[in-house]
């Protein structure tokens, strides 16, 4: 009944990514930097265009006719065995953990389960499978990783991104007051509850301010929309970004492209 | 369901916790509260294998759960033999009802009560009041809750959202002791208070913990003793239980109870576990002459119906699953109205209540998961919050709703707002002009966005959306 | 036969009908295998006891009363209940001296008393059937000669334990006693301390409804 991903396959010559709604309408530079950090890895990577969301914003709302529509017209996009990677904690929990059951019983079953069971966040698939080596370049800073609730509790990885920011020199990772306790975001719980979240994004800025941080990365662009715009509005001096756009820009070598 | 009483004003749950979370009192005494029950709890698992101890604990829950009714047999052919005379309850008022009848059978006046979230549940201190019968709690938390004539705010510790001078004031108002901070004090004078009113009870009551089908045992967990003197003083002790508290072997015991008492409070085991198994034998010189147990449906059957939902009756009413919930620590209990709050809360009272009556609760979460992280017997809480939401808005025709009040939290307008979601995500092309028009509109984008804008910033579109730019990408040849 | 039974039992297995439960195995060992030694249990049992206030003796079984006779002096306790015809309190009464607490028998119903045992005695005695060590508990069975009442309504309880009957969990004293094959009997009761709350404001007071100080003479 345990369930911990101890697997992880070869590294392959090429992935499909999914880039999701979020990160591509909202954090596109992060979708590149972690194109690039793959392509860096010899990674070919294939973008398919008819790719859209991933259903999450329905299903978490009970529409799950919605949700499966939505999903079904892009189930095709990735006919080869190759890896999924995802940029997310809760679209790739989204995929790994909701989509087998959402296409229990249907015609869909056995291909929402092929594909759950090849879709890997980001940063794990680049440590765990890649085994990335990253050379920092920039100067030095105070990080806060800002695990998400998804990445943490759905994908299980945790320890991922603060490895990854472990071997870059220049970094100092600090640690913020109760780093598990959600940040409030919660997709539309942020907004038909607007006073709790605001209380939980109130009390993880102070966290991440409190720890020293002078900037927090995360896999998630909701959290990072949650509390960098609850930052920015209430003019609090705390900055953030998906780390996937953190690790290029700190790993950038002269001559690279920008992110 | 009785009318009135804590459980009708659920709907309340918007204005509740906005007030809570304006309360800085409420705010403080729950998070240094929550804090100080999940790092004990963390405390009291260390060096165990705890995930093998959950899934220990889930497969005895699901054991007992897969054979439900023959348990509930064997538990009443075992009781019955040894003395203890079995009665079931359809509902909490048909239960109400049992007990107060054993109560007349027996010309009681006066009723002292050991800790029970079903009796809570069944509203059965009002049914009794209202029947002329006095019931008093005798758990401390329970009993200081009574005397402010408040309902309980968490399921463990009752009280925990009043401090010392709260309680000072409280209990020298209404039994004229000493205001003082001393604890000690304070605890000696219910002391004394309750000892005289254990003797003058015609009967007791109390909850039940684990019913043990293969002895026909009562299992009663308790620190303060007021357990064992109401289950002993008075001559008939009542016992009632929901009806998926059963566990089939004595055996099981074991390891719930070390996963119970070290998850609600972080104890390795509470002072005293009480078995019962029978009344007063003939050459006793005390314990009960009669003991009842009283068996609760209460909705628990209608649950049973769905082998999903079924997974609600694993419920050992440990508590961790609030005392790790952030949503829970910053409105506290009073805000979800209705017996049992936080996440247990959240995904078992809208079957007993139903949806139209607990239409807020299910999306009052960010499903965060770490009340599924915590659970014991690994009940997959944040899914079961998902199922309800869906049957909240009835919104799967291949999976139709089942529960009670389906479909109430369907409006016109949010049904709309996911099949225009639809109707861009579902097609690709559609998609990528609705990307492409937020892009280069992105200067028109609204500021204002109500709720989300109260707090932050409004997200802004980025200027070319990465469809666009792995276009131009492979367009360029990837230069 | 209630309606309300039968009512319930059909609609539970209407609710499983046409379904194929079976449950997981229950694997116990993580609650059963313990290889602590002799020494290692009495260790573990004397530290969860003492964390939670208990106080905890280990005394050669020759010198439990002379031990225990200093205990009640040291407390200023005035009375003693204790089943006189059993092994222990024959012991207790062969050594009894004019000066020493009085002893009060527990020999009749306790309704026929309520206001003695309730408002003056003081303390009681009663053995246990064995412990367990990895809780830090007392496993009473109460009997005809040492009721219910006896463990819970004196502000202080002795109780003694023969080392040997020291188990390293609960799994096991229920494996060993054979609690299921032979039956429970009327009421059982583990006690693991004195009697406490944390109601108010989470700080921990002692003696709420049962003893205020529990003492534990483990005879080796």
């Amino acid at each position: 009944m345990s369930d911990v991903v101890k697997l992880y396959p070869a590294k392959p010559s090429k992935v499909y990514f999914y880039a999701t709604c979020l990160v591509d309408l909202f954090y596109p530079e992060a979708g590149m930097a972690g194109i690039q950090l793959l392509e860096r890895e010899g990674i070919e990577v294939l973008f398919p265009d008819d790719q859209t969301c991933c259903g999450q914003p329905a299903f978490s709302n009970g529409f799950n006719d919605q949700a499966r529509d939505v999903i079904v017209s892009q189930l095709d996009l990735f006919p080869e065995d190759y890896p999924i990677v995802v940029p997310a904690g809760s679209c790739g929990g989204m995929i790994r953990k909701h989509y087998p059951e959402l296409f229990a019983g249907t015609a869909w079953e056995a291909q929402a389960r092929a594909l759950a069971s090849r879709t890997w966040e980001l940063t794990d698939f680049l440590l765990n499978v890649c085994h990335i080596r990253l050379q920092d370049t920039g100067e030095p800073v105070r990080v806060a990783m800002h695990t998400s609730c998804s990445a943490r509790r759905e994908m299980g990885v945790a320890e991922v991104g603060p490895k990854l920011l472990g071997q870059l020199q220049q970094v100092e990772l600090v640690a913020q007051a109760r780093p598990a306790e959600c940040c409030g975001f919660g997709g539309t719980f942020a907004v038909k509850h607007p006073e709790v979240s605001a209380a939980m994004v109130a009390d993880k800025t102070d966290a991440l301010e409190a720890a020293g941080a002078d900037t927090f990365v995360t896999t998630d662009c909701g959290c990072l929309m949650n509390i960098a715009g609850y930052a920015e509005k209430q003019q609090r001096p705390i900055r953030g970004q998906h780390i996937l756009s953190f690790l290029w820009q700190r790993s950038q070598q002269a001559g690279e492209g920008e992110a | 369901m009785t009318v009135g009483g804590h459980q009708s004003d659920v709907r309340q749950f918007h204005p509740r916790a906005r007030a809570a979370l304006d309360n800085p009192q409420i705010r403080a005494n729950f998070r240094s509260a929550m804090d100080g029950l999940m790092g004990k709890r963390q405390a009291a698992f260390e060096g165990w294998d705890l995930e093998t101890l959950r899934d220990l604990g889930a497969s005895i829950r699901l054991r007992a759960l897969a054979k439900l009714p023959e348990l509930l047999e064997t538990l009443e052919a075992n009781c019955t033999r040894q003395g203890i005379q079995v009665h079931w309850a359809e509902t909490g008022d048909e239960a109400c009802g049992i007990i107060r009848d054993l109560c007349r059978a027996r010309g009681a006046r006066r009723v002292i009560k050991g800790k029970s979230m079903v009796s809570e549940e069944m509203e059965l201190n009002q049914f009794l009041e209202a029947e002329g019968i006095e019931a008093l709690e005798s758990d401390l938390g329970e009993y200081l809750v009574q005397l402010a004539q408040e309902t309980p705010s968490h399921i463990i510790m009752p009280a925990i959202h009043k401090n010392t001078d709260e309680i000072s004031e409280l209990m020298h108002e209404k039994t004229g002791t000493d205001r003082s901070g001393d604890v000690a004090y304070l605890t000696a004078s219910a002391r004394r208070q309750l000892r005289e009113k254990f003797q003058q009870a015609e009967v007791g009551i109390s909850g039940v913990n684990f019913a043990v089908a293969e002895t026909g045992t009562l299992c009663l967990v308790e620190n303060e003793g007021n357990g064992r003197m109401t289950t002993t003083v008075p001559p008939c002790h009542i016992a009632v239980t929901g009806i998926e508290k059963v566990v089939e072997h004595l055996e099981d015991v074991a390891p719930l109870l070390s996963l119970l008492t070290r998850s609600a409070t972080g104890q390795h085991i509470t002072t005293y576990v009480n078995l019962i198994s029978g009344p007063r034998q003939a050459d006793e010189l005390d314990g009960p002459e009669e003991v009842h147990l009283v068996l609760v449906d209460g909705g628990r059957s209608a649950i049973y119906q769905d082998p999903e939902l079924l997974d609600t009756l694993r419920c050992i009413r440990c508590g961790a699953c609030m005392n790790h919930c952030p949503v829970y620590t910053r409105v506290g209990g009073h805000s979800y109205g209705t017996t049992y709050p936080g996440p247990i809360g959240k995904i078992l009272m809208p079957h007993l209540l139903g949806l139209e009556a607990t239409r807020d609760l299910p999306s009052a979460s960010s499903l965060c998961g770490a009340c599924g992280e915590v659970c014991p017997v690994r009940i997959p809480i944040p899914t079961l919050l998902q199922r309800l939401r869906k049957e909240s808005v009835d919104g799967d025709r291949l999976r139709p709703s089942v529960v009670k009040g389906r479909g109430v939290k369907r409006t016109w307008s949010e049904a709309l707002a996911w099949h225009g979601f639809r109707w861009f995500a579902a097609h690709p092309g559609r998609y990528r002009l609705l990307g492409w028009m937020m892009s280069r509109f992105r200067g028109l984008a609204p500021r204002r966005l109500g709720a989300w804008t109260r707090y932050r910033s409004a997200p802004k579109p980025a200027p070319q959306t990465l469809h666009e730019l792995m276009r131009q990408r492979s367009r360029e040849g990837r230069s | 036969m209630s309606s309300a039974r039968s009512t319930i039992l059909a609609r539970l297995r209407q609710g499983r009908a046409g379904q194929d439960w079976s449950a997981p195995d229950s694997d116990f060992s993580v609650v059963a295998e313990r290889r602590w030694t002799a020494a290692e249990k009495l260790d573990r049992f004397e530290a969860r006891m003492t964390s939670v206030n208990t106080e905890v003796v280990r005394v050669p079984e020759s010198d439990w009363v002379e031990c225990l006779k200093g205990r009640l002096q040291e407390k200023s306790l005035a009375n003693l209940l204790v089943a006189s015809e059993l092994a222990h309190g024959r012991a207790l009464a062969r050594s009894w001296e004019g000066g020493d607490p009085q002893l009060v028998a527990y020999n009749r119903p306790f309704e026929q008393w309520p206001a003695g045992l309730f408002n003056h005695v003081e303390a009681s005695l009663t053995g246990c059937r064995g412990a367990i060590a990895e809780t830090g508990t007392l496993i009473l069975w109460p009997t005809p000669q040492e009721p219910r009442l006896m463990s819970l309504v004196p502000p202080v309880h002795f109780v003694l334990l023969h080392a040997s009957e020291l188990y390293a969990t609960l799994s096991e004293a229920m494996a060993d006693q054979d609690w299921a094959g032979r039956g429970m009997p009327s009421n059982a009761v583990l006690v693991s301390g004195p009697s406490k709350t944390a109601d108010i404001e989470q700080t921990l007071a002692y003696g709420v409804h049962g003893p205020r100080e529990l003492v534990v003479l483990v005879l080796q």
